[in-house]
């Protein structure tokens, strides 16, 4: 590199109690490059760049932008040495207007005026400049998710920020959102500006970026050029091992589990939400349910969950017809995977023991005469931590505090330690890194070969084809006839998902 | 029926209903601070107290009158940082921490109080704030008695009213106390020292509120008594919801809080029907409850109310 680095980091160290996030990690950014931060979960990466921004303090080790040092814990330094931050989780306030969100902090506390108006036509300018057009006196609430994202750029560059860190970008965009996010970094960057991008991501990074760099557990493993690698490399160092392709092993399907019978869902609403649902999951399968969200999808999952009861039809589990609730469906045996770990299926601000513990802890063993065993739930918590991999501080440790990843894997501990007949899983791999979502299709084949049948809600067209015995299509509410997967091309399903045919086939079952 | 025709008709009422607005306007425009920049304080009925006290205090002690103000809008904000070391800084529960603020500064009020004068039997008076006129328009006919002739307290009240509104929807400042209200990881990501922000939306709004409570013994009345809060602070908490956290909603709240209460004062005396007294007492609260369900079906609270925040966490 002939120019000096716009940005280096030198030997930083972070812990959290007894987890090291980040163990000695330097690297430097030249000026106009973008280089790519790619990791697992938890590998270390959102830490590390918050160490940069100044919101954690590392323990040891510097941050150098444009030669100087940063000091530590201060966000404003890094805003004024020149470096901005797009978060994963944007921090706007949904109920200011953009204007708001992007002029706070830059006049002084003291003054006696917002200038809005200098405000507004520098926003304009920039919006022109980058071709992210936003109406300024809009209430953030009113935003789409990728218009959202075009706030938290423009908060940057609204600072002059030369140095633009982007912490998975594209974690919530749909892809012709990501598309327009890659114009706008290829322009930044033809003006002069320097981009970390983080992300899990193979085909992005491959896509975007000048050089790439690997962490992992928290340690840096690998740094290449983008030119000068391959996804398949990327992926084993991202994983440190080479990722085992999920293995389907032939096994016929045994008798029915579960069979939705003319289901209607209208959850208060006139319209149906699920509209004469039919399907059957049997023993030894995965069904899949393909489409995209907001077809249903959500009102399916609620049914096998028990949080929903259907309108019209029948939910039958071994034959039997049941009314669903969710002690119901917990006793029958339905294991839930949903999609919402953080809201609906985890309590963060609670222990992992006791999050492993929730359906079961009126259970034998977990309780007696209503007084839960501490002993009992923590000796329980170990033996799955162990057995699936969560990687925490241990049984007591508050949930919110794990990594997505970790996360997906208590879930999947506390359903599959439960020996489920029938397992409901929506949209089980979303927002996880290559190594855990392969760890996900692992347990879900294994759940297969022991007998239990899996109904598997999804949006991904390969995770689909990968797993699936049979797949169903769901659109606006309604069941298309079930397809062998061996049998389907991409190109029907394609065409189902957005509606052409299903009237046709939705009453054949 | 007619008796409360003629009520409303005298300006003796509207001065009453004025008057009375006024400590609840102090008190829900620094409650409102506070739960603006995320930090609910219910220390206000203590900090009211204490204020109440403290004003009196200097006053009797040969203190002028605005000198009063001015030591019990320090006090307040001395028992406002106490609540935010602890809510903001150490992020502890703000109901607890508020309470404890509340039973402290009660109590203190009147420890302080029998200590200085231990041995009066009847509560020692002072000289209040003499009403003011506002030249020409206290001319008016009917309401210029009522409206336009009221303590300086009351004419500072609705000045701060204005203040309020003007600086959280106007100024920098006004903004990042809303930000750190609504999503402070938002703040800090701009660069804001979020804590430092909150401590001092805190101080001022409880600054504020020892203001409400001084007017009682400055002004209101001319002495201080054991109990004489009486419950406003806790008014004033539901009057933020009724306000929907905005300071002009805020004034409205309070006049119709004060309405009914001066109503049912005058009803009281008046009336001939043989109804038992504490139905009127009651009858304020009833209808701000019922007030309260109305306004507040669609109140958007700050977001982050109650929500510490703590640097450097995941």
């Amino acid at each position: 590199m002939s120019s000096p680095p716009v940005l280096s980091l030198n030997k930083v160290t972070k812990s959290f109690g007894a987890m090291v996030a980040n163990d000695n990690i330097s690297l430097e950014l030249a000026e106009g490059e973008v280089l790519a931060l790619l990791g697992e979960n938890g590998a270390g990466k959102t830490t590390l760049m918050n160490i940069l921004f100044g919101h954690y303090v590392a323990d040891s080790g510097t941050v150098t932008v444009f030669d100087r040092e940063l000091p530590p814990g201060r966000p404003r330094a890094a805003i004024e040495a020149g470096v901005g931050m797009v978060h994963q989780h944007f921090t706007l306030a949904d109920n200011l207007t953009v204007l708001d969100n992007i002029v706070l902090g830059t006049q002084s506390l003291w003054s006696l005026r917002l200038d809005a108006g200098r405000a507004i036509e520098k926003l304009r300018k920039l919006a022109d400049d980058f071709g992210l057009g936003v109406d300024p006196l809009a209430h953030v609430r009113s935003l789409s998710v990728g218009e959202r994202q075009r706030v938290e750029i423009l908060k940057a560059l609204y600072r002059d920020a030369r140095i633009l860190i982007m912490d998975e970008p594209t974690a919530v965009l749909t892809p012709p959102e990501v598309e327009s996010l890659f114009v706008t970094l290829r322009r930044l960057i033809a003006k002069g500006l320097s981009v970390v991008f983080i992300s899990h991501k193979l085909g992005e990074v491959m896509d975007i970026s000048d050089r790439v760099v690997v962490l992992r557990g928290g340690r840096l493993v690998y740094t290449t050029a983008t030119g000068a690698t391959s996804r398949g490399a990327l992926a084993e160092a991202m994983v440190g091992r080479t990722i085992p392709q999920p293995s389907r092993i032939q096994i016929e399907p045994g008798r029915p589990l579960l069979a939705l019978e003319q289901v209607t869902v209208r959850a208060g609403g006139r319209k149906a939400l699920l509209d004469g649902a039919n399907l059957t999951l049997h023993e030894h399968e995965i069904l899949g349910i393909a489409g995209v969200s907001g077809n249903g999808q959500n009102q399916l999952a609620d049914l096998l969950s028990g949080m929903i009861r259907p309108d019209e039809g029948r939910v039958c589990l071994d034959g039997k017809t049941v009314q669903p609730s969710p002690m119901t469906m917990v006793r029958q045996g339905v294991g839930r995977i949903v999609e919402d770990r953080n809201d609906l299926g985890l309590i963060g601000d609670m222990t992992i023991a006791e999050n492993l513990a929730a359906e079961s802890y009126r259970e034998q063993g977990f309780s007696r005469f209503g007084i839960l065993r501490g002993v009992a739930l923590r000796r329980h918590a170990k033996d799955l931590i162990e057995q699936f991999d969560v990687r925490c501080p241990g049984p007591d440790a508050q949930v919110r505090k794990l990594s997505g990843g970790n996360k997906q894997k208590l879930v999947l501990g506390r359903v599959l330690s439960r020996a489920p007949r029938v397992i409901l899983a929506h949209q089980p791999t979303w927002g996880l890194d290559v190594g855990a979502a392969a760890y996900v299709y692992d347990r879900l084949l294994a759940a297969r070969r022991r007998g239990s049948g899996v109904l598997l809600i999804s949006e991904d067209l390969d995770e689909l084809l990968r797993l699936c015995d049979r797949i169903q299509v769901l659109y606006q509410g309604r069941l298309s006839h079930s397809m062998l997967t061996k049998e389907v091309d991409r190109r029907e399903l394609g065409l189902l998902m957005s509606g052409h045919g299903m009237e046709a086939n939705s009453c054949t079952h | 029926m007619l008796d409360i025709l003629d009520l409303l008709l005298t300006t003796g009422f509207w001065a009453a209903t004025l008057r009375m607005a006024t400590p609840l306007i102090f008190g829900t425009l620094g409650e409102l601070l506070c739960e603006r920049s995320g930090v609910l304080n219910l220390g206000i009925e203590g900090i009211m107290t204490i204020g109440s006290m403290a004003g009196w205090m200097w006053v009797f002690q040969g203190g002028s009158l605005w000198g009063g103000v001015l030591v019990a809008a320090a006090v307040g904000a001395l028992f406002g940082l106490l609540h935010s070391i602890f809510t903001v800084y150490l992020g502890l529960s703000q109901h607890v921490t508020g309470i404890g603020v509340t039973m402290l500064t009660s109590a203190l009020s009147y420890f302080i109080f029998r200590m200085m004068l231990p041995d009066v039997t009847t509560p020692p008076k002072i000289t209040p704030f003499a009403p003011v006129a506002v030249p020409g328009l206290s001319q008016l006919p009917v309401v210029g008695e009522a409206l336009f002739v009221q303590s300086p307290l009351t004419w500072l009240a609705l000045f701060l009213v204005a203040l309020v509104g003007w600086g959280l929807y106007r100024t920098p400042l006004g903004l990042a106390v809303r930000m750190v209200g609504e999503n402070p990881m938002a703040a800090e990501a701009q660069g804001l020292n979020v804590h430092l922000i909150r401590t001092g939306a805190v101080m001022a709004g409880s600054a504020l509120m020892a203001v409400g409570g001084t007017f009682l013994t400055l002004s209101a009345f001319d002495a201080f008594y054991i109990g004489m809060t009486n419950g406003r602070g806790w008014i004033c908490i539901a009057l933020v919801v009724f306000a929907s956290w905005r300071p002009g909603k805020a004034l409205l709240g309070a006049l119709l809080f004060a309405f009914f209460d001066a109503m049912q004062m005058r009803v009281q005396q008046q009336t001939v029907v043989a109804i038992p007294y504490q139905f009127y007492l009651m009858l304020p609260y009833v209808l701000s409850i019922v007030a309260l369900i109305v306004m507040s079906r669609r109140a958007a609270y700050p977001k982050a109310l109650l929500v510490p925040f703590r640097r450097g966490e995941r």
